[in-house]
Formats: C-alpha cells, structure tokens, sequence
C-alpha cells in the first residue's frame, strides 16, 4: 500500500485538459479530474459518454491525445508497464483465458505480474476463497455463470495487490444476488485502502460504492460531486410520482403524443396560476396544474413528476385542486433524477 | 543491414517478460498434448511415400556437392524443414487469430506489465518451440532410418529451430492483417506451393534460370538447403547465407508483429 504522507496528499490520479480523439469522433474532450489515495471515484455516464474511454487511458492501454495524465505519480505515455504493475483491471466485457482453468487464470495471471509460481498459486487460493469460487478451481471458464466470470475476472484483477482497481461497468448484466456479493467484496476491498475507481450506469451501484463521482455526458464532465451533494444540488429531497388515466392524461395535454420539450415545466419561473384547460398547449396547461406545488415538475408519457422537498405535501395540495391520479407514490430523489435532469431522457444507444 | 539493426532491438530488448506467454501456452497444451503430435505425422507419411516408394522408383540424385545420394536421403531434410515450417504456421496463424480476436487473450495480457513486444516475442517464442519439437522427432526417425550421413547433422536441429522462428514471425505478421476466419485460405495458397516447389523433391537446377532465382526468395528454399546441407555433410558459405536470410526475414517480421498488435491493441 502507498504510505500516507504527512502533508497534502498527492492524487492517485489526476487528469488536466485529457482529451480522447478517435479518426471518427471526440471521446473524451478536455475533462479535468483527480482520485486521491483511498478514495472510492465513479464515472457516471449513458452509452457512449466517454467513460470507457478515459478508464483506458488510466489503464495505460489507450494512448491520450491531448492535455496531461499522471497516475501514481508517473506518466502513463512513459511508464505505461511501472504503472499497469500496480493497476487491477476489470474490464467491461470479461477477458478470461477460455483455454485455462479458474485456477490457471490466477496463477498465469500473477505469472505475468513477475510473481513466483509459488506466490502465485497461494494468491489464487486465497482469492478464489475470497469470490466463493474455490470449488470450481479446477473447471474451465466456458461453463461458468455470468456473475461467476466477473468474480473471477475481480480476483485475477487483485492477484497482483494492486493500489488501484479500475472497474469498467463491474456488475452489468448480473442478477441481484451476484451484485450485491460483489457490492459486498468492493466495500469490503476499500475498507482495506485499495483505490477503486469504477463506471457505472447503475445509481444504486453509484450510491453504494462512490464517495464521490463525476457524471460524463457528450466527452464531457458535468457534473462532480458526492452522491449525497449531487442530490441536494440537481434533484429536491422527495420526488412524487403520479399516474392519471388516459383521458386526464389528454386533457393535461401530457399524454404520449405529446411534443417531449413541452413536457418539462419549472413552477420557479412561472408562477400564474389559472384555470384556462383548453388553449391547447400542453405545457401551459401542465405549468398551471401543477403551479406552485413543485420547485420542477416533469411530464413522462407514463406519469408525472414532482419535485419538490415535501412530496406529502405536494400529494395533499394535488387533491385539493381538483385532480384525481390513479396512483401516487411519494418517493426520496436518487441519483438517478439526477442522472436523468443532466443527460436527458433520450436513448442513447 | 542498416535498417535491420534499427529495427531488430525492439522485439529483443523490449521484451523481457515474453517467456510467460510461452508458460501460458505450455498450461493450455498440457491437457492437449494430442494436437500437438498429429504435426509430426504429415512430413513422416511424405518421407515413407514418396522418399521411399517414388524414390524406388527414382534411384539416386545428384548431392549438393556433386555426390550420389539416395532419393529418400534427398527428401528427408527437406521433409525435416517443412515440418519446422508447419509446427510453426499451425500456431502462429490459427491459434494466434482466435486469440487476438475472440478470446481477447491479448487484450487481458496488455493490462498487465507485458507490452505487445512482449506478445509478439512470446507467441513466436512459443510457435518456433512447438516446430522444433517438430523437427526433434524427425530428426530421430531419420538418424534410425540411416537417411544422415554427416555428424553436422547435430546442427540441423538449431537450423530446423530457425526456420521455424522465420515462419512462426512471418506468419503471425500476416496473420495480424487478417479480418476473417476465410482470409486462412491465402496461407494455404502461399504454404503448399512453397512446401511442393522449394527444392523439397527435386533439386533447384530443374528449374530453369529464372525460376530457380524466383524459387531462391522464398524462405523454404532457405530452409531445405541449410539442412539438406547439414545432414549431407555439403557444408559451404551458401549455408551462412541461408541462415542470414532466415533470421533477416523472422527479425522483420517480428517488428511488423509488434507494431501491428501496438496499432490493433493499443487504440
């Protein structure tokens, strides 16, 4: 482990101006950011943000195009090999060695970390004690489960001790078990001091695992903070989720044919409130309905949001101007409102 | 030789930890050491068909050095070659493509200390090992079958580790351009001819003047003489030339090895 200094302490990795580009596209453009010793960082992000992207270049297998990336220290163009020593690396889609065996993964694993057969087959023992997979020691990768790979593909990121653990979307397409084991061993890695810093489009996963992250959207950072911060800043303290029927979906001009940039009203700028329903535009009629009763209020084709700090409240004050949801559910914010509120709605694919 | 020298370092000095990926393979054969045996059986059938039933039929050939040789003494180095050649094709083609681009074996390798010179290295380290093991049993089956006739014949095995460093390089190089499993047909394009036309059954002065200096390019023909030469005892300085010619094509195509996994890898 890197011993704490007693002064500031150095990042573990810092990014100036880092800049991706390919022949086709910008990848990442120009973000700004550091990790320090022990900290728990996340990349938020949809599809295509530039995440993956700039986990390469840290993992020193991605050469950067422009500005500047120091990690441990060391410059990732020069001392590609001094710093990748010290990396753990859980890449997106799992790189097992489908001709070995669990065990053999770890060993050679270790073998090309420079570590002696010896300490290399204890380090493997222990880790696949550590992912519960030490019954399957002697089985070839192919048959194991999703969830089983990506232990295994944790350990053999460990068998070195990294300082560093980069985790490219770590628990995509696992069932809940497997995540929450997995959740379980990152936190249980952090509590040891292994920095850890991951992607992820989960929020759950982000809450549970970041101190603190940036939210990428374009090749650009968006925003930056902790999980908690995060909220208080983009999202209001309780969200409420109503659901009216059709017909009163039509009528509040919010229903699936409606013009998706009418749908986002925000009650601070304005406030006039009135009862004219039928002057056709959806997002006026939207802004007096709800006016006053939310700091922003936002029309899905499913169902309308509120959000506002006293979702209770808000319920009460619904019912008393009249309006009769089919359900309604008073829910905490997360980060994903606030994921939603900085990368939009559209699909990214 | 310039240019050689400049390239020639890289793939050398830059590639210290290349023998774990030869430890890897070794881990990955151990349970199918049956593969590997079927290489030896191709040359072997060659040798006893033709060398020995065509070769009845054909009497004795002209030496290197003018000397009576049985027809079956003639093949049998050449059959010693071609075996190095495809031990080492067998590995650095197929199996290396299906690592690179299926199993990402390589892609697990470069986030570790290993760089692509040490990939490159390693797989052709690896490749010219399993064409010697090769080489090795043939050599055995000719010294029982009294087909050597030159206590040089000891150094028709680093020859026979040569050729197969040159075609393991060249054929990882080629192989590192390949987009589709289909793309395998060109190798045999190229490898058949070569295995049938590079002085294997006949000697070079068949073929007229200018197709004996086409045929005096290609590495096989290299191969052939070099160890023909050895097990014959028909030693001379066309034999150092052999070897210069091998090891200049295996150095180059070692470079173009490590800087087109850099370029595929490395994005």
């Amino acid at each position: 482990m890197t011993s704490v200094p007693t002064g500031p302490i150095d990042p573990l990795i810092q990014a100036r101006g880092l800049t991706k580009r390919f022949p086709a596209i910008t990848a990442v453009d120009a973000i700004d950011f550091d990790v320090a010793p022990g900290e728990s960082f996340g990349f938020l992000g949809p599809n295509g943000a530039g995440k993956t992207s700039t986990m390469r270049m840290i993992g020193c297998v991605s050469p950067i195009t422009a500005g500047s990336l120091r990690v441990f220290g060391l410059d990732p163009t020069a001392d590609g090999p001094r710093i990748r020593a010290r990396l753990g690396v859980v890449p997106q889609s799992d790189t097992l060695d489908l001709e070995l065996t669990v065990r053999e993964n770890l060993v050679i694993y270790g073998r090309y970390f420079d570590l002696s057969r010896g300490e290399a087959g204890r380090r493997a023992g222990e880790l696949l004690e550590f992912v519960q997979l030490a019954e399957r020691s002697g089985d070839k990768v192919e048959p194991l489960s999703g969830g089983m790979r990506r232990r295994l593909t944790i350990a053999r990121a460990l068998i070195n001790e990294p300082d560093l653990l980069l985790l490219d979307e770590p628990t995509t397409g696992l069932d809940p078990q497997a995540r929450h084991l997995l959740w379980e061993r990152l936190y249980r890695l952090k509590q040891r001091g292994v920095t850890l810093v991951l992607t992820t489009h989960y929020m759950d996963e982000a809450e549970q695992l970041c101190d603190r992250l940036v939210i990428m959207d374009k090749a650009r950072i968006v925003a930056e903070g902790s999980p908690r911060e995060l909220i208080e800043r983009y999202a209001t303290r309780e969200v409420l989720e109503l659901r009216f029927s059709e017909a009163d979906r039509e009528a509040l001009g919010t229903g699936p044919g409606a013009d998706p940039a009418d749908r986002v009203a925000s009650g601070d700028d304005r406030a006039a409130p009135g009862e004219s329903r039928h002057d056709g535009r959806g997002d006026g009629r939207l802004d007096e309905r709800f006016a006053g009763l939310a700091e922003r209020v936002e029309a899905l084709p499913d169902r309308i949001l509120l959000y506002t700090a006293d979702g209770e409240a808000a319920a009460v004050a619904v019912h008393e101007r009249g309006l009769l949801p089919e359900s309604v559910l008073v829910r905490r914010s997360s980060l994903e409102d606030v994921f939603l509120r900085l990368t939009g709605r559209t699909l990214v694919d | 030789m310039g240019s050689l020298l400049r390239i020639a370092p890289l793939p050398f000095v830059a590639a210290p930890r290349a023998g774990r990926l030869v430890e890897r393979n070794i881990l990955v054969y151990r349970r199918i050491w049956l593969v590997l045996v079927s290489g030896f059986f191709e040359p072997l059938f060659y040798l006893l068909g033709i060398g020995f039933g065509i070769g009845s039929l054909v009497g004795t050939v002209p030496g290197l050095e003018g000397q009576a040789l049985s027809y079956a003494a003639f093949v049998a180095p050449a059959m010693m070659a071609s075996s190095a050649m495809n031990g080492a094709i067998y590995d650095s083609t197929f199996n290396v493509f299906f690592k690179l681009n299926y199993d990402k074996v390589y892609d697990a390798v470069l986030a570790t200390p290993l760089g692509p010179a040490d990939v490159a290295v390693g797989e052709v380290a690896w490749a010219l090992m399993r064409g010697s093991l090769y080489a090795v049993g043939f050599l055995s089956v000719m010294i029982a079958l009294g087909l050597v006739s030159s206590p040089w014949a000891v150094l028709a095995l680093p020859a026979a580790m040569l050729v197969g460093f040159t075609f393991a390089a060249l054929g990882m190089a080629a192989t590192s351009f390949m987009r589709t499993v289909q793309d395998f047909d060109l190798i045999f394009l190229v490898t058949l001819p070569l295995f049938l036309f590079s002085g294997t059954f006949y000697p070079l002065s068949a073929y007229p003047p200018e197709l004996q200096l086409a045929v005096q390019l290609t590495p096989l023909y290299h191969g052939v003489d070099l160890i023909r030469g050895l097990t014959t005892g028909a030693l001379g300085p066309g034999l150092l030339v052999d070897a210069a010619y091998l090891a200049a094509l295996g150095l180059v195509g070692l470079a173009i090895v490590s800087r087109r996994l850099e370029k595929l890898l490395l994005k």
